[in-house]
């Protein structure tokens, strides 16, 4: 597989940050990094990284199948996270996260026919101070109200 | 960038130069204090850092608080083995987002703290480990890594004086199992985030099973400040046994939630209404979690009169934890509560022990049985028997986090337990069979 040169020269970075004989210990943010280009973690990425790293298909999907931000299918474009957890429960989190279902027509970790929103209950994202607060792909927002996560949306949709 | 105004009651040490502006470039740092402690710390023997450290009865603000200076001495400076710092920057405790401004607003600060225990222990090499969701943290981090770098900050021969010290970021895919350090240590050799069974502590066989300094990232980041302050000096801010300020996330019905640095000894009543604003909508407070949703619960009642410091938590049979502070209102439903928690710790559990991959599985199921009004008296008691037999038996604290909130809030909530089955065994009177299997 060939990755951009952005991605290549990080990957290069990465895998000099450990000791020799130590090249294992790239595989996660490895996992990471190449995801976000790829869009999933395909049969193929697990090949490559497996080579890359020198060991063997098996032990990089033992990992993924742990980490709970490694997905094998594509999520969509835009991957909306509501927290729902105590702090942001409190907060109505959860009539928010119901909100989100209604609004995309989605329910827990599915993608739109389109492939531009995918929708998921997360666990605490560490925006506990702010609830309740979502994250879109990596972007955080906090004190999110379902009119503020409408708007979010509905931006979101005006860029195609 | 602040996401809350502080507080006048605020003790600025670890925050005193949150708010200036470009705080996280190195040249506001060093305008501001930034590696003078580092610098010090060339002129000091690893044993006389130890100590410093040790005066300042820094506890780990991870949540353990275990003390930092006894866990540095454990390292054995000798061994012909590398030694490692590795940073716990994968901050999941539901209830707690201190790390997230710590390294938003200073992530030099961190740096020097690295650079100090490096001193301290003779390492040459450092991880942040810091979880997938702060992404941009990463971007943050290794900003400040390059700027340290091209300072002379890091890399070889630190500043003329013949140190060697590297520094590299490094990101988890999301479990709140790799907060616990040993999961942690096997996240960053690239495994499964499962705990390894102690002893051998970290200190001793860590990363690679070379001796490795572990700690929170505020841990670090109050190294600092110590070596400028003194050790006694950082330690009287605080009150016995526990030394200095903590960052604690107000969290739930405040009205003014936030993060603030205040000393530990803090009062609670204090933090509530003055730092706080008091009880969103003037409610009571019906429950109040110390430190992060793993800590035993307390009533209202039983908070009000404690401080925020360890021994006062525990003396309330608590834990002041991670500093994550969790205030509900007298509306809240402690049986939904409950569920939730529970919901939580039965997706992070990593399946490696039995007691708490099968306790989490069973106490989710009967918690959503009877949060749905359809579970019996009976279950009210097997929710408390299992979390009981849960507690001390599985590898790693994990089991402990979510048996103990559990079995508080049906101990001390159970009458909204009882109340929930009353109320649908009303509206349920006449249907053939109640009971559904979850």
């Amino acid at each position: 597989m060939t990755f951009s040169p952005e991605l290549e020269a990080k990957l290069t970075k990465l895998v000099n940050s450990y000791p020799a004989g130590r090249l294992k210990s790239a595989l996660i943010p490895m996992l990471m990094f190449t995801q976000d280009e790829v869009g999933s973690i395909t049969p193929e990425l697990v090949k490559e990284i497996a080579n890359r790293l020198k060991i063997t298909p098996v032990q990089v999907d033992e990992v993924v199948t742990y980490y709970s931000m490694l997905h094998k299918k594509p999520m969509g474009k835009y991957h909306i996270q509501v927290c729902t957890n105590i702090s942001c429960l409190l907060w109505d989190g959860d009539k928010l996260y119901e909100h989100a279902r209604h609004k995309l027509g989605l329910g827990h970790k599915e993608v739109s026919a389109d492939g531009q929103f995918s929708l998921e209950e997360v666990e605490c994202m560490g925006a506990c101070s702010w609830a309740p607060a979502i994250q879109v792909n990596y972007d955080f927002h906090h004190h999110v109200t379902p009119e503020k996560l409408d708007e979010i949306i509905d931006s979101l949709r005006k860029l195609h | 960038m602040l996401f809350n105004p502080p507080s006048p009651l605020e003790v600025k040490v670890l925050t005193v130069r949150f708010g200036l502006p470009n705080s996280a470039s190195i040249d506001t740092f060093l305008a501001n204090d930034g590696y003078k402690a580092f610098e010090k710390s060339l002129d000091m023997t690893q044993e006389q850092i130890i100590q410093e450290v040790k005066d300042s009865n820094l506890r780990g603000r991870g949540g353990a608080g275990f003390p930092t200076g006894m866990k540095w001495g454990f390292v054995p400076r000798q061994s012909p083995k590398p030694k490692y710092i590795v940073v716990n920057s994968d901050e999941s405790e539901p209830g707690t987002c201190k790390d997230r401004v710590l390294i938003e607003n200073d992530p030099h600060m961190l740096i020097e703290g690295c650079l100090i225990a490096a001193q301290a222990v003779g390492s040459k090499t450092g991880y942040i480990y810091i979880r997938g969701e702060y992404r941009y943290l990463i971007d943050v981090m290794d900003k400040a890594i390059g700027e340290a770098y091209a300072r002379g900050y890091l890399g070889k021969n630190i500043l003329g004086r013949g140190v060697d010290f590297d520094l590299y970021t490094h990101t988890g895919a999301g479990a709140y199992e790799c907060g616990e350090e040993s999961a942690l240590l096997e996240s960053l050799e690239g495994n499964r985030g499962q705990p390894r069974i102690r002893p051998p502590f970290p200190a001793v066989a860590g990363l690679y099973a070379c001796p490795t300094v572990l700690n929170n990232v505020e841990t670090f980041a109050a190294v600092p400040s110590i070596l400028l302050m003194g050790g006694k000096a950082w330690a009287d801010l605080g009150v016995a046994k526990a030394g200095g300020t903590k960052l604690t996330c107000l969290t739930g019905h405040f009205n003014r939630t936030g993060v603030y640095e205040l000393p530990l000894g803090f009062p609670v009543e204090k933090m509530i209404n003055e730092v706080g604003g008091g009880v969103r909508g003037g409610l009571k407070m019906k429950a109040f979690i110390p430190g992060g949703s793993s800590c035993p619960v307390l009533t209202g009642d039983e908070a009000w009169p404690l401080t925020m410091d360890y021994d006062s938590m525990a003396k309330a049979g608590t834990m002041l934890g991670s500093g994550g502070v969790v205030l509900m209102d007298e509306n809240t439903d402690m049986v939904k509560a409950a569920l939730r928690i529970m919901h939580f710790y039965q997706h992070e559990s990593c399946g490696w022990c039995i007691p708490c991959r099968e306790g989490t599985t069973w106490l989710k199921k009967l918690l959503t049985r009877l949060d749905r009004g359809m579970g019996t008296e009976k279950d009210i008691d097997l929710v408390g028997d299992v979390s009981k037999n849960m507690m001390g038996r599985t590898f790693c604290p994990l089991g402990d986090a979510a048996a103990l909130p559990t079995e508080s809030i049906v101990r001390k909530f159970r009458h909204e337990f009882e109340a929930k089955i009353a109320k649908t065994q009303i509206s349920m009177a006449g249907v053939a069979s109640p009971f559904v299997v979850v």
